[in-house]
């Protein structure tokens, strides 16, 4: 009985703290609700018998994904005049036609998930399963995601290393 | 962890309300960092249904393609950012509306 209490008490903190980061002006604040939002579907996945990918969500989303966001927005250095052309943006002329889209969207997604049923496992799946597992039937899988991960690191080098010679370069033509 | 019997459909239901409204959030921002953030809880909202799947049938292969999707999340983003800081270098504004010509 506590586990479901528990659910739906994260389940509504993540979907308050979803809407809430969605509508900020402000990345920092937005960014703040993203993490607490993270948290929450941490919590979920703790209470569905996942603790490993509990804890993943945690180290990884709001460790490492979310520091990489706090890195990029204090480097833009957005302020006040950001602040407020988002709020310029925001409007509900600008908002009503994709929030009916989205909301026609989820009507059709409740339709069909209202028609499976059955309550989820009463055992947890524990890291050691998923760790046979992925390095079992899914190594193909773990190849390429570490060739991914790569690829990512590749081009985000080149991305940002661009960046700062540009940045060099351009101090060198003002001297 | 025991004795717990959340029905399979709620969790789906949080599931597609995350993923509304991260779709949500993609159409209505203009700016390329809330742009980044909403296909963050867009994935995120997908694997809340594999992992919820794999519980359900209590098998591992939930919580590996969720595994799998942390990776994607983090390529994406990493690449994203770096496009991010070219772009308000290049432009001065994060405005994607303005970015919209592709030039070498």
């Amino acid at each position: 009985m506590l586990e479901i209490v528990l659910f739906y008490i994260a389940a509504t903190v993540a979907l308050v703290a979803t809407v809430m980061a969605m509508t900020r002006a402000n990345a920092i604040h937005a960014l703040i609700y993203l993490i607490v939002s993270l948290l929450a579907v941490a919590v979920i996945f703790f209470l569905i018998g996942a603790p490993f990918a509990a804890a993943l969500e945690i180290v990884i989303y709001a460790g490492a994904i979310m520091v990489l966001f706090v890195f990029v927005i204090m480097m833009l250095n957005l302020g006040e005049k950001g602040d407020k052309q988002e709020r310029q943006w925001l409007q509900p002329s600008i908002w009503a036609g994709p929030a009916i889209l989205s909301i026609v969207l989820l009507i059709e997604l409740v339709m069909v998930i209202s028609q499976t049923s059955g309550p989820v496992s009463v055992t947890a799946v524990s890291a050691k399963e998923v760790g046979l597992s992925l390095f079992g039937p899914y190594v193909l899988a773990v190849e390429i995601a570490s060739m991914l991960l790569l690829a990512g690191l590749v081009g985000s080098f080149h991305l940002g290393r661009r960046y700062l010679d540009r940045d060099n370069l351009e101090k060198k033509g003002g001297q | 962890m025991d004795g717990l019997n959340i029905p399979l459909n709620h969790i789906l239901l949080v599931s597609s309300l995350l993923f509304s409204i991260g779709m949500l959030g993609l159409m209505i921002r203009r700016n390329i960092i809330f742009i980044l953030m909403s296909l963050e809880v867009m994935l995120n909202a997908a694997a809340l249904a594999f992992v919820a799947a794999g519980a359900h049938w209590g098998q591992p292969d939930g919580q590996v393609v969720f595994m799998l999707i942390l990776t994607v999340a983090a390529a994406e983003v990493a690449v994203g950012l770096g496009l991010v800081l070219q772009v308000q270098k290049r432009f001065k504004t994060l405005d994607m509306d303005r970015a919209n010509r592709m030039q070498g």
